[in-house]
């Protein structure tokens, strides 16, 4: 055979191979020596880190959202309480065309397309891993529809959770508010730490005041999820030894409401069809009783999240359901503010209680023709102090103003509170204004209207010119003179309730300054007189007070809203609604032990004694046990 | 054939077998050899079984392709070295013809055309894995030994073609596969070990120009291995993910199908390239440690049936299938484990796919029929 190959040396060839394969050897056993090292300086040395960061890889840390605080009414009917409901979402990295997907959600209604916009620009600011909230609740005919269609919708899912519910969505949207997504700004104000997973946060009225207490604090869980961040249950990983433990979240503190549920309803009922405001307290604590704007609207919409159009359309509306006339909505005051003229006149001596003023309907300055008319074109004829006030002359108040002064003036009805915040425990409060010197200085530029004129007084006697207040301000007067000065302010909470112990910490009624007045006499002159007004027999309220089972005190006031030329008649029949007077009416009762003060605002509804009256004698009677039919 | 003859005369001269390892040695099979492959496949097949998620399907699909490898291996391990060897040139022109056709008219799949469908589908690259040494060591059969420059020249040439031919695919992976089981026969071969110290003298400028030609991807992988945390979530993250997985398995691992790196879809690849992540994972140090000694006794094995080959191209080829696979197995576990570049390059019978266990089968089967006639040149 070597003759195949005669000059090979097969011997010398296979000693030169044999050597190069133990090299060969050699190099091998050095290449996996290095791999081997390795292997055991991951899995020896460094085997703590890496199972720390195994175990970090699929345990997250998921934020477990407290349960909010219920609310209730002062007899422990709920307000507001969390109901399960399935809401769509979409979970970014899971979706490959989101333009796509969201419009075909759009195309089978389950999303609105003008809102496509915004779910994009949501998913994609966000970890891609955390759900996006399309539609907060599915009813159950979207549900179903939705289920069958799912495999058509990769990332999009369904998921239950608890969302806010109010029972009774229109009566309290003003008062209790209602929560609402939480958006970029408020995720600036609230703790990051504390609103992991929570969605919703209050936006209005005590949702938004107590928010601390409603919210709870947030617990965490430990979940594990796969790469893709979907968590994965625990069954399938026997690797689940020892889990962190979990905090389970504080559940939010529970509210008990001073408002009355058939009186909010009541009030809410005598407003239907009208915009205006009712708001009633207990004078003797401050506690409010019915607070009520109208018109109002779903307050469930903003729980569950409405399409932009419907939003559109509630904040375009020109009846403005959204805003709160009750503590934000400002109207002069108009006559309501004569008893309080009258406390200050006697106080400071600038009438007394017989003196009697000749109302020919009308009042001059001195060395002016320009006519101050009276409400009653013939006048009241000879008129003292009580009837001035009963009949609201007019003319009684024009002639006392120019002694009173615009000083006293003011000094008076800010005692009483009038053009400051009544500091109710909700957000949205005007200010109102009480005019005067200083105020005029700082708000006109030219010097003329920096000016106070005494012409201004006198308008200013009957809650006309400048002055504003609002419904709160005015229920706060009502009580203010129903204790004889003693002011409370007013509160809508009167208990926060820890859901685990029971324990309820309640809400202690602060004292005001008091309206000090040196003789009680006084206040006795000016509240028969109200009590008059709605009892007596020349008062201009008597239609509605007259008869009933309890004796009440009350004050009408009609307000301009446009002025009226020196020899014009006002004509309701002919003046455009929207420019009709508004009507006003503060009350209280019953007359020796006031248990409730109202105030009730009817906007361009023209009388204040036949119009808003009769709406705060129902709230009286119903509160005080005389309603017609106090369950419904 | 007096080939023939002479080997049933030396069986006939050996003790008495038995009668399965006469049928064992009459089907030209190597024990220990088939043995440690055997051993190899069943543990890669629990692996794979826990990798794809218990999906017994993918399991069942598995164990056909290994079927089918095996039946490849003992079809080859009939073939004698010298018809091989006769074969050898034709075998190397077919394959480059069918690079140039892959070029021209393969299919396309993830950006790189490597498929040719010729009413199967299969990847020529493959087949050169065999065909590369085979003819390298043909070349060389004849030829005084250590080789000349001159020859080294037409060598160099011999694995250059197919090798660009496969990085232009591009496959980088596997045209560095390629030139290796070239080199490994020139080494074997004899080359001076000085030539070798100067020749990778010269790689240094090599890899420069290589960089050059690179595509972004590939120079992203290189890059990625020395700072993986750079870009956690991109390019760096199998690396990280699988050190994880491997480290986090810790001596004896968290349990076969337990590993929560590769159930929990962290670990990316993990039935294919990074398949060995999921063995330090779920059985540890032990379980990778138990495959590498697996691994190097087949390597072993074929080295020790290289030095006992009866001639040149039988000794070339055998040392350089083994080594071949040593280098597999070598640049797998450190890309794994994050000690060299990802190059894609499969773990040798165990990762999933078809072709290159065929391929490795075969050249086991080369082997064996080496082993079975070794030893018939007089002395």
């Amino acid at each position: 055979m070597s003759l195949l190959s005669p000059i090979k040396d097969h011997f010398a060839e296979r000693r030169l191979f044999v050597g190069r394969v133990v090299v060969s050897i050699f190099v091998s056993i050095i290449l996996l020596g290095f791999v081997v090292g390795r292997l055991v300086q991951l899995q020896v040395f460094d085997h703590e880190q890496f199972a720390e960061k195994s175990q970090g890889n699929r345990i997250r840390i998921e934020a477990v959202p407290p349960i909010r605080g219920l609310v209730f009414d002062r007899k422990g009917r709920v307000i507001a309480e969390n109901l399960p409901a399935y809401q769509l979402e979409l979970i970014p990295e899971q979706v490959n065309d989101i333009d796509d997907t969201l419009r075909r959600l759009a195309a089978i209604d389950l999303i609105e397309t003008s809102d496509i916009a915004r779910i994009k620009e949501l998913s994609l600011s966000g970890q891609r891993f955390k759900p996006v909230t399309l539609k907060f609740r599915l009813t159950d005919e979207e549900l179903a529809n939705f289920a069958i269609q799912r495999p058509r919708f990769p990332g999009v899912d369904f998921q239950p959770r608890l969302v806010r519910h109010y029972p009774h969505p229109e009566l309290f949207a003003h008062a209790v508010g209602y929560v609402g997504a939480i958006t970029s700004s408020d995720l600036q104000r609230l703790d990051s730490a504390r609103y992991a997973g929570t969605s919703h946060t209050g936006k209005t009225g005590v949702e938004s005041s107590y928010e601390t207490d409603l919210h709870g604090e947030a617990g965490y869980r430990h979940v594990i999820t796969n790469a893709r961040g979907r968590q994965v249950p625990a069954s399938t990983n026997e690797l689940l030894d020892a889990l962190p433990a979990d905090k389970t979240p504080g559940p939010g503190s529970n509210l008990y409401l001073s408002i009355d549920l058939d009186l909010q309803r009541l009030a809410s009922k005598a407003l239907a069809g009208r915009r205006g405001a009712v708001v009633a307290m207990d004078p003797w604590s401050g506690e409010i009783l019915a607070l009520v704007s109208a018109p109002s609207f779903d307050a469930n919409l903003f729980a569950v999240g409405m399409s932009t159009a419907q939003f559109s359309e509630l904040q375009n509306n020109p009846d403005r359901p959204l805003f709160n006339r009750a503590v934000s909505g400002t109207y002069p005051p108009g006559s309501t503010i004569k008893p309080m003229l009258a406390l200050a006149a006697l106080e400071i001596g600038a009438t007394n209680l017989t003196r009697k003023n000749v109302c020919i309907g009308y009042f001059t300055l001195p060395n002016s023709t320009h006519r101050y008319r009276d409400w009653k074109r013939e006048g009241h004829g000879a008129v003292d102090i009580h009837d001035a006030i009963e009949q609201s002359c007019d003319v009684y108040f024009y002639e006392i103003s120019q002694d009173i002064g615009i000083d006293n003036m003011h000094d008076y009805l800010t005692r009483f509170g009038l053009g400051s915040k009544a500091r109710l425990d909700i957000a949205g409060e005007h200010t109102g204004l009480v005019p005067s010197r200083e105020w005029k200085r700082a708000n006109f530029s030219d010097r003329d209207n920096q000016r106070w004129y005494n012409g201004e007084t006198v308008i200013a006697s009957i809650g006309q010119g400048f002055m504003l207040a609002t419904p709160l301000q005015l229920a706060a007067v009502a009580a203010a003179i129903a204790t004889r000065g003693i002011r409370f302010r007013p509160h809508l909470v009167t208990a926060i309730e820890d859901p685990l112990s029971g324990e309820r910490y309640l809400t202690l009624p602060e004292l005001l300054d008091d309206v000090e007045i040196s003789n009680d006499f006084y206040w006795d002159t000016i509240i028969n007189a109200m009590h008059d007004v709605m009892q007596g027999s020349k008062g201009t309220a008597r239609a509605v007070g007259t008869g009933a089972p309890y004796e009440m005190a009350g004050k009408s006031g009609t307000s301009q809203v446009i002025s009226i030329a020196q020899d014009e008649e006002y004509n309701e029949e002919e003046i455009d609604e929207r420019l009709r007077d508004h009507a006003l009416f503060i009350a209280f009762a019953p007359l020796d032990k006031p248990r409730i003060a109202v105030a009730v605002v009817v906007e361009n509804g023209s009388s204040g004694s036949r119009v808003a009256a009769p709406i705060a004698r129902a709230i009286m009677d119903e509160y005080l046990g005389f309603g017609g039919n106090a369950s419904d | 054939m007096r080939l023939t003859d002479s080997h049933h005369l030396l069986a006939s001269r050996e003790a008495p077998l038995s009668d399965v390892s006469g049928t064992i040695r009459r089907l030209n099979i190597d024990g220990p050899l088939f043995v440690g492959l055997l051993l190899i496949c069943i543990l890669g097949l629990f692996v794979m079984y826990s990798a794809v998620g218990e999906n017994n399907r993918l399991l069942l699909n598995q164990i056909i392709r290994l079927s089918v490898a095996i039946v490849a291996m003992l079809m080859v391990a009939q073939l004698p070295p010298d018809f091989l060897r006769r074969w050898t040139p034709w075998a190397y022109l077919a394959g480059l013809a069918l690079l140039l056709l892959v070029l021209t008219k393969g299919d396309i799949g993830q950006g790189a055309r490597r498929w040719l469908n010729l009413g199967i589908r299969f990847q020529p690259s493959e087949a050169m894995k065999l065909a590369v040494p085979m003819m390298t060591a043909w070349f060389l059969h004849d030829r005084q030994l250590p080789p000349r420059a001159s020859d080294l020249l037409i060598i160099a040439l011999l694995i250059a073609v197919p090798t660009y031919l496969i990085a232009r695919q591009p496959d980088l992976g596997t045209s560095l596969l390629i030139a290796a089981s070239g080199v490994i026969v020139i080494v074997l071969a004899g080359i001076s070990f000085r030539l070798i110290a100067g020749l990778g003298a010269l790689a240094i400028p090599g890899a420069l120009v290589l960089w050059n030609f690179m595509k972004d991807y590939q120079k992203q992988r290189v890059l990625t291995l020395f700072n993986p945390d750079s870009d956690p979530l991109g390019a760096g993250y199998n690396i990280i993910q699988s050190k994880i997985a491997i480290g986090s398995g810790g001596l004896f691992g968290k349990g076969w199908t337990n590993g929560s790196q590769s159930h929990l879809e962290f670990l990316p690849e993990r039935d294919t390239d990074f398949i060995f992540a999921v063995l330090g994972e779920e059985f540890g140090l032990f379980g990778v440690l138990t495959l590498l000694a697996l691994y190097m006794f087949v390597i072993g094995r074929g080295l020790y049936i290289a030095a006992q080959a009866r001639d040149t191209y039988s000794r070339l080829l055998a040392g350089s299938i083994s080594l071949t696979f040593l280098v597999y197995v070598f640049v797998n576990t450190a890309m794994v484990t994050g000690l060299v570049p990802v190059v894609g390059v499969p773990l040798p019978l165990v990762s999933f796919g078809g072709t290159s266990m065929v391929t490795l089968m075969a050249g086991f089967g080369i082997l064996m029929s080496i082993h079975s006639h070794r030893k018939l040149l007089p002395h």
